[in-house]
This record gives structure tokens, sequence and C-alpha cells, in this order.
């Protein structure tokens, strides 16, 4: 079986963005990356199914600038065998990223296209789909299990009702969520293994790939926030409290 | 395609042969596009009823269903030709879905079935074709605007939108869609989670506990006292992941995202991950043992001290 695995540089989820203060977006310059932790456990999946002997290839994909080779080359040590760059300065919306998807999908033809449910710096939660739907295949999405059949998967969603069980044939897109496994901390080693894997690069024009139309961002605000509240020092003022807003 | 005039269809949200709130609030959305008509579309097996059921939403001009017995599951990959094949055929401007599981996974895929970006999780409603929406764990809100000679794909944030009222008499009309449906995908079964208490994203007063509850037998008494006050139950990620309570319990970005008119949480030190799940709660209120928990920031009511005897006293005071 061959995985594919997409892979975003995202801010890294520790950090505390900040808004530009003309409002055009959020300050990206000198901010630590890594990659979306949704594809961490995307990746690590597809890796535990290469140590199974599920997998024989594992390549990682990711849309972005040149900088992110860095969070390719993190990819790479996880495990993946090799990985392809799709490198581009515009900003990609999720229906452009599953034009380009799509076309890596029909050159590679893997059997499991794994990704993140989302990321976690735009949160759209459509990537996946959308690539699905383009290439026309079976769609899972926010796995937390996933058991392999022959020339299928069974796949347990977390949705809002309980526990899902869909059933895919392959090829299929499947989209990953927290609970499917944690992934391993790079060792050294990896690290300095992975520098010798190669990485192809690629471009929009090369893929015959046109970005979609896309939504303009007009601003980019802080959310409105809370009012500050008030202490109160026992049950009795807080049942007061609560009975005066009119919340008892 | 020049979709013009404004149209809506809202894609129904339903379980076990009932609406799911998430409908209403979407029309709710879905009439700030001040549309000459919002259509809520039922797909199901037979439709029939469900669609009797969308007709009494407030503001409805027609409830449509589009019955087949592959619909008996909602399945995204079987669902999504028939919306986008709806959407040509009724020529909607618009197609607006709950950003519940349901929607996050289906809508996407109709969307790029139409060729057209989409608009995850809208907040607020500037015009036809300009919304709002958070980024970055609700951290910022960004404003978009979509071309206006596209259909606008899109899934409503339910807890920016209260349910549109009951009281409409909308039409209800079956919908004959031909449109081959692929069978890649299929349903095998859903564990779902029963419970007697209000559902954790309806109910107007949640409760929850975190990390400071300390144990799966110590939540108990955010049980008890939910019980005794006739709230729903949540949790922290944090009480998640110690194994507290089943995951579909957690409240906060990562997990359910509410706005009931009351929260009450016991022992939640108020991570980022969790204050994006109840920014729109009516008021907050944090207990806690330590007073510089980042929950008091954000909270309206306060009180420091022991979680226990806190929720012993209003359980008495309050039942």
């Amino acid at each position: 079986m061959k995985v594919l695995v997409s892979i975003k540089r995202a801010i890294d989820y520790n950090v505390r963005i900040q808004i530009k203060p003309d409002g055009s977006g959020v300050v990206t310059d000198g901010v630590k990356h890594s990659i979306n932790p949704f594809d961490e456990i995307a990746l690590e999946q597809a890796i535990r199914w290469k140590e199974s002997g599920d997998a024989e290839e594992v390549v990682a994909v990711t849309i972005g600038p040149e900088a992110a080779k860095e969070q390719l080359r993190s990819a790479l040590a996880f495990g993946c065998d090799r990985a392809i760059h799709v490198v581009t300065d515009a900003p990609v919306q999720p229906l452009t990223a599953a034009r380009l998807f799509k076309a890596i999908a029909e050159a590679e033809a893997p059997q499991i296209f794994l990704m993140g449910k989302q990321a976690i710096d735009d949160d759209a939660n459509q990537t996946g789909q959308m690539t699905a739907a383009l290439l026309d295949w079976a769609q899972a999405t926010f796995a937390s299990a996933v058991t392999l059949g022959n020339g299928s998967a069974r796949v347990t969603r977390e949705i809002d009702a309980g526990l899902e069980t869909l059933e895919v044939d392959l090829p299929a897109v499947i989209t990953v969520d927290l609970r499917l496994n944690e992934p391993r901390y790079l060792k050294l080693p990896d690290i300095m293994k992975a520098k010798k894997k190669t990485i192809d690069v690629r471009t929009l024009e090369e893929l015959n790939v046109t970005p979609a139309p896309a939504l303009e961002a007009v601003r980019t605000a802080p959310p409105p926030a809370r009012q500050a509240g008030t202490m109160v020092e026992s049950t009795d003022e807080l049942v007061a409290k609560l009975k005066e807003k009119g919340l008892l | 395609m020049s979709p013009n005039p404004l149209n809506v269809l809202v894609i129904a949200d339903h379980l076990n042969n009932t609406l799911n709130a998430s409908t209403a609030r979407a029309v709710t959305c879905a009439q700030d596009l001040e549309a000459e008509a919002v259509d809520v579309l039922v797909l199901a097996a037979d439709g029939a009823a469900l669609a009797g059921e969308a007709a009494r939403i407030e503001g409805v001009s027609r409830a449509l269903h589009a019955d087949h017995e592959a619909n008996t599951h909602p399945v995204a990959a079987i669902l999504a030709p028939q919306i986008a094949a709806a959407v040509k055929a009724g020529g909607y401007s618009h197609v607006l879905g709950p950003n519940t599981t349901f929607g996050k996974d289906l809508m996407p895929r109709v969307a790029a079935l139409l060729d057209v970006a989409m608009v995850t999780d809208i907040m607020a409603v500037h015009g036809p074709h300009e919304f709002d929406r958070p980024i970055y764990a609700g951290n910022a809100v960004v404003t978009l605007k979509a071309s206006a000679d596209q259909v606008v794909v899109g899934s409503v944030r339910c807890a920016s939108y209260a349910e549109a009222a009951a009281g409409g008499e909308a039409p209800i009309e079956a919908l004959d869609l031909d449109v081959s449906l692929p069978t890649h995908t299929r349903f095998i079964d859903l564990e779902q989670h029963t419970s007697d208490r209000p559902d954790l994203q309806t109910a107007s007063t949640v409760v929850s506990g975190g990390r400071g509850v300390g144990s799966q037998e110590n939540f108990k008494v955010i049980y008890d006292f939910a019980d005794a006050i006739g709230a729903g139950v949540g949790a922290s990620r944090a009480a998640v992941d110690a194994g507290y309570v089943p995951n579909d319990m957690q409240v906060g970005q990562t997990g359910k995202i509410i706005s009931p008119d009351l929260y009450i949480c016991f022992g939640i030190s108020g991570a980022i991950q969790h204050l994006a799940g109840i920014k729109d709660a009516g008021t907050i209120v944090a207990i806690n043992k330590d007073a510089d928990a980042p929950i008091f920031e954000v909270a309206d009511i306060g009180l420091v001290g022991d979680l226990f005897e806190i929720i012993r006293d209003l359980e008495q005071k309050l039942a």
C-alpha cells in the first residue's frame, strides 16, 4: 500500500498570535512555525502502517513557500520515504490546495491520502473533503480509528452524536482527529537521516493547475472581548447575582 | 453562472427522524442574507415528516425533501452530488449547512462539486457576499468577501445564531433528483451516546468540570449537580485526556463550541482552547481554587474556593 500524507506549515500552537494593527492579517514574520498538529497525527498513522508492513511507501506532500521545506524535513524524520513540495509564495485557499492534491494523487496513485482534519491557522476544515470530491474518491473525515481491510478501510469517525463507522473503498481520503494517536517525538538520528532523503519540487504550472477563485480577506480583527466580570465571596452572593440576572 | 435573484438553500441536519436544532439556527443566518427565498432541503430515506418539521420553522419559504434509500444515513459522498444537482436545478445563490460535524463533513464536498470556494463557520453576515468567520481557534476574526457571480457555499456557526422560531407554514415539496450516486462509501454503524440529560449543544444551562475535579469517580458531583438543576454536562480537554469523561463531552475549539445562557465551570483553569468553546455563552460562572486561573479573566462571576464544598452548597440552595 502507498500512503500520501499532506502537511501544512502553520504557526505553532503554543504561539499567542498577533493581529497586524492595519487589520491586514496575522503577524507571521519571526514567529515559530511547525507542522499543523492534526497533520502530525496523520504522519504518525502513516508511519505506523509502514512499521506494521501495511504500507510500503509513505510520501509527504506540502504546498507553500520555500520555508515549508523545514516542515517537510520533519516529516521525513518521522519516517516518510520521500517528499513533494509544491512551491508557491501566494496564499493557497482550500479549493486550490484540493486541485493541487488531486494532480499529485493522480500522479502518485496512493491507496490512502491522509490529511489532518483541519489546519489550526485558518481552521477551514475543507481541503480533505474537497480533494476527495474532485477525485471522486470516498472520504472519511474526523477519524479516531482506522482498520485496513482488503481494498477497503473501516473508519471510526468522531461526530456530534457519537462514534460512526464507515467502510470506504480504496483509494480514499481520510482526515484524522485528535484521538487517533499520539505522534512520536523525533530523534536526532532520524533527523540526520532525513537530510539525505529526496524532496521533489513542483510548481502550479508544472502540475497544470490554475488557482481557484479565492475569497478576499477584507480585514482581520481581534474577537469581540468579554467584559471583565466580578468576583463573589460566597455561594449566597453567587446565587443572589444569578437571580438578579434572571438566570435562576 | 449568475445566481440572481438571491435564493438560499439550507441543508437540514437530522438524526433519528428529528431535525437537529442547528437547522433552525442556519435558517436564522440565512435570513440575514435578505434573500427572496429560504428553502430547507431534507435528504433522507423518507423525509416527508422531517420536511413537515422544517416547514414550521419561521422564515422558511419551502420545505423540500429528496428521498432515496441511500440517504438513510448521512454519508457526505452520497449527499453532496444530490445537493449540487438541487442547487443547479433550483438556481440557488447560496447553500448553507450548520457547522456541526454533519455540515463540516458535507459542505466542502458540495463546494468542490460546484467548483466554488466555501466559507466555514459563518459568525456574522455583512451583506449577501461578506461574512465574518473565526480563525486561529477564535483568536482572530476575518471578514471575507465572496465573489458575487458565484454560488456561495457556507457553514453556519451554531453558537452565533439563535434558533428561528416555530410557527411557519411553508409548503412541502418532494424533489426528484436524478443523480447517479457513488457506492464507494458504506455506513456501518453509529454508536450513539445516550443520556437523559439535556444535550450539551442545545442546553440553556451547562455545568462542566475540569482537571480540578480530580477523577472519574469525583465527576459524579458534577453530574449530580447538573441533574439537580436540569443542566447539560461538559468537560475541559484536560478532564477528557485524564480519562474522567468520554470525549464527546469536551467543550473547546477541538471539541464542542457551545452558547448556553448560563455556563458554570468547576475546576477549569481556562486554557485558550477551552475559552474558544464558551465565548458565546450568556453568563460564565467560574469556580476554582486558584485565584490566578485565567478562567477568571473571562468569567462574569468568579468564586475562589474548594469546588466540592461549593458545589454541595449550591446544590442545597438551588435544587
